[in-house]
């Protein structure tokens, strides 16, 4: 155990620190004025990107985990908008780095990490949604090409996005998981259709999508037909690190903090009544378990051991803990707290009640908690698994 | 940065659960629950002979000179093997010494505690945890009156720190006139707790101001902790290892989604107390302003994933789970009085909240 900095760590995080400061005018109001310049600033710089090889858009840094998580503490303490993240960015990024091929890397990865491209992932099928392997989307040869017909659900950003990474059945006499491939799809190609879903958020964050007779070539197809099974596994272990990252559970629990701290309910402080303070504290206390659990998993990376357990349970916890920590602020605000729309009272832009919901979806998403705790306990403690596997 | 023990720290762990398994296995655990003439001698002799006495006791002195991180992982095998020996004392005796003692008292008791001759314990459960039933010890012109309760080890000790009203602290031999010992019969029998009465004690006084008894909570809280991690590991490896074998249904009950799902549910609660523990205990010696927030938070959350874990474990047993026969009882025991030593979870986090400014 020795978290003490070293000298060549401390210089990385003052040059943070200085590039913070000097572009400071560029994210005045804590997001970006310009969001595709931001992100290329930030490439630029090795602040995004920032071990992509340059041939095909990154930084091209090797991979120092320290220095990525200086970089994160860095950018959150001076509240400055981290680079664009999302699918394409955070799963679909990497999974070619993986699996794909070198036309698939020089073509997509640039674009995609200057925020010229956005993707959507398309797993979820009406009939395919925790048992993933069931998809029943077809896609039948034709010359150099598949002919795909069949829909998705749940797609999150498809009518924002360019393009979308699909799973689709292309082997139908192969078994379940083995006749499966994972295509990379435009978004223009005649034959799909997006019909957005609205979400109790009232927003739309994700559609169904539907396909009829698309056209996709077969070089699009990444890690090999019938691999889709292991490339989109590749994709979904990327998706839960994210959806549990301890950095931003703190971040929201230093708002909540804030928060107690300012709001009065008959002049008092809300974190003056003890029975809000006693809740808020078991909060922290969790909060700071997964931040240190998080330090062990970047130890276990250094040092190549395998993380066990300590992995495992960052999805199923860091996103109960999101929503713990809106159920505070909302209770802590009261009946400020139901208020959600533009008015003199809103605070917060109404992103607690938002948070709340939102992170509800995320419990659900990426393998919903029930699927998780079956990972645990299979993987993780050597239980049996359950007659018929279900479980990614 | 690292955030991990050391293979020399983790040898030292797993040397002393296997001297734990020899010393004190379940069967000799069951024999000092239930005959209070047991005084465990051999069991301390061991203890002694592993180095433990001296743990954090300087080299100079006879002692391993090692810091509190290593002290709460002996905690944690102490715990795992649900071990009758009253190990808090055993640190917050020295580190009271260095911290708060003259030369002269260093001299003469850090040898002693070290070479384990002398077994110290640390009464300070009424400035902490409140005072209970009118408890609490006053100090005047170098004697103590009154009484000081829940004082793990303290039958047996041969010195006592006890802490004041005031928070002050000082050192009480063992065989000071006027002081009586009386056991606090509790629900755990791998620990004997005592009621401490002073009827006009000598004492000396420890120096260290306040930080002291701070300093001592906090090494308490960090030990406690790390004791019900150990036990509540053992909990839920005893419960998926008797999910893996029960059949009913024709089926190992592991396969089960319900329990699957309770034996998931201990594990994702319990893993993240363990790097809590270890960064509490590591702050101690190593960044002393996160300190007490982060051993206040280590005791609390430990306390309630121990609460789960423990009647979780129970149930996933079915009837066998609460017989004496199992003595599955032993870990629920140890980590239900662990929840209330030096304070339950409630008054813990309450401090918590102090600490940082969020309460008055
Ligand atoms: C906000 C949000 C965004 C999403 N974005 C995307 C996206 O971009 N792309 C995409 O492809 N998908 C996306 N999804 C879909 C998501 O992956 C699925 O919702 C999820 O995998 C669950 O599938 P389902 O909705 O069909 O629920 P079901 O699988 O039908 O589950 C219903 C309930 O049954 C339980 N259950 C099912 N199987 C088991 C089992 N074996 N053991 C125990 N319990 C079980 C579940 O835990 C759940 O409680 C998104 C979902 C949400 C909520």
């Amino acid at each position: 155990m020795d978290l003490n900095e070293t000298p060549e760590m401390a210089a990385f995080r003052g040059e943070v620190k200085a590039f913070l400061e000097t572009h400071r005018d560029a994210y005045a109001q804590g997001a970006a004025n310009d969001p595709l310049a931001w992100q290329r600033l930030l490439i630029e710089h090795g602040y995004a990107a920032r071990t992509i090889p340059k041939e095909y858009g990154g930084y091209g840094a090797e991979p120092d985990i320290l220095k990525g998580r200086i970089i994160a503490e860095e950018f959150i303490a001076a509240g400055a908008p981290r680079g664009l993240a999302g699918q394409g960015i955070s799963m679909l990024v990497p999974t070619l780095l993986e699996v794909g091929s070198e036309e698939q890397k020089r073509r997509w990865i640039g674009p995609t990490l200057r925020g010229e491209i956005i993707w959507c992932q398309g797993y979820s099928e009406p009939g395919a949604g925790s048992d993933l392997a069931n998809l029943q989307t077809r896609a039948v040869e034709d010359g150099d090409d598949f002919l795909i017909s069949g829909s998705k659900i749940w797609t999150s950003t498809a009518a924002q996005a360019q393009m979308m990474f699909c799973l689709v059945r292309t082997e139908p006499k192969a078994a379940k998981h083995e006749g499966i491939s994972y295509v990379l799809i435009p978004m223009s190609t005649p034959g799909i259709e997006v019909r957005p879903l609205k979400t109790m958020t009232g927003a739309s964050e994700f559609n169904e999508v539907f396909f009829t007779d698309v056209r996709a070539p077969k070089d699009q197809v990444v890690g090999g037909r019938g691999r889709g099974w292991f490339v989109a596994n590749t994709t979904l272990k990327h998706e839960r690190g994210m959806l549990g990252d301890p950095n931003a559970t703190e971040a929201r629990l230093n708002a909540l903090i804030e928060l107690m701290k300012t709001e009065t309910v008959d002049g008092q402080r809300v974190i003056d009544n003890p029975v809000f303070r006693d809740r808020l504290m078991q909060l922290q206390g969790r909060v700071l378990s997964m931040k240190f659990n998080g330090l062990r998993l970047i130890t276990s990376q250094l040092t190549q051991e395998p993380a066990g357990l300590a992995g495992l349970i960052v999805k199923l916890q860091g996103c109960e803990l999101n929503h713990q920590l809106a159920a505070l602020a909302i209770d802590a605000l009261g009946e400020l707290g139901i208020l959600y729309h533009d008015g003199p009272h809103l605070r917060a832009r109404g992103s607690w009640q938002r948070n709340y919901m939102f992170d509800l979806g995320l419990i659900i998403g990426g393998g919903t908690a029930q699927i998780q705790k079956n990972i645990i306990a299979e993987r993780g403690l050597g239980l049996p698994r359950e007659p018929k596997p279900a479980v990614l | 940065m690292d955030f991990s023990i050391t293979s020399d720290q983790r040898m030292m762990q797993e040397s002393l659960t296997r001297t734990l398994a020899e010393a004190s296995p379940l069967d000799r655990v069951r024999k000092f629950a239930g005959d209070l003439t047991d005084k465990g001698g051999d069991i301390w002799k061991a203890m002694t002979d592993f180095g433990l006495a001296g743990i954090v006791a300087p080299e100079e002195y006879g002692g391993l000179g090692l810091t509190l991180l290593d002290a709460a992982l002996a905690s944690e095998a102490l715990g795992r093997a649900v071990a009758p020996v009253p190990f808090m004392g055993v640190v917050l005796g020295p580190i009271a010494l260095m911290r708060g003692g003259s030369p002269g008292q260093q001299a003469e008791w850090l040898p002693k505690l070290a070479s384990g001759a002398v077994m110290a314990v640390a009464a300070i459960s009424e400035p902490i945890a409140g005072a209970r039933d009118g408890a609490g010890v006053a100090a005047a012109g170098g004697k103590l009156s009154g009484k000081a309760l829940f004082v793990p080890g303290g039958m047996a000790a041969g010195l006592l720190i006890v802490a004041d009203r005031s928070g002050g602290l000082h050192l009480v031999r063992g065989d000071a006139a006027g002081l009586t010992r009386i056991l606090m019969p509790g629900i755990d029998e791998t620990r004997r707790l005592a009621e401490l009465t002073f009827d006009g004690v000598a004492a000396e006084p420890l120096g260290g101001g306040p930080e002291l008894l701070s300093a001592l909570r906090d090494a308490g809280w960090v030990l406690v902790a790390a004791d019900t991690l150990g036990a509540a590991e053992v909990m839920l490896e005893k419960a998926v290892d008797y999910a893996k074998e029960r059949r009913q249904f024709d089926r190992v009950i592991g396969s089960f989604q319900a329990v699957k799902h309770m034996c998931a549910e201990m594990a994702a609660e319990l893993e993240p107390c363990r790097s809590l523990v270890w960064y509490a205990a590591y702050a101690f010696d190593a960044a002393p302003a996160e300190a007490s927030l982060m051993a206040a938070h280590a005791k609390a959350l430990t306390s309630e994933v121990g609460r789960f874990v423990a009647r979780t474990s129970t149930e996933v047993h079915g009837g066998i789970g609460i017989t004496d026969l199992l003595g599955l009882h032993f870990w629920f025991k140890r980590i239900g009085v662990n929840r209330q030593l030096l304070g339950g979870p409630e008054r813990v986090r309450e401090i918590a909240a102090r600490i940082q400014g969020l309460a008055a």
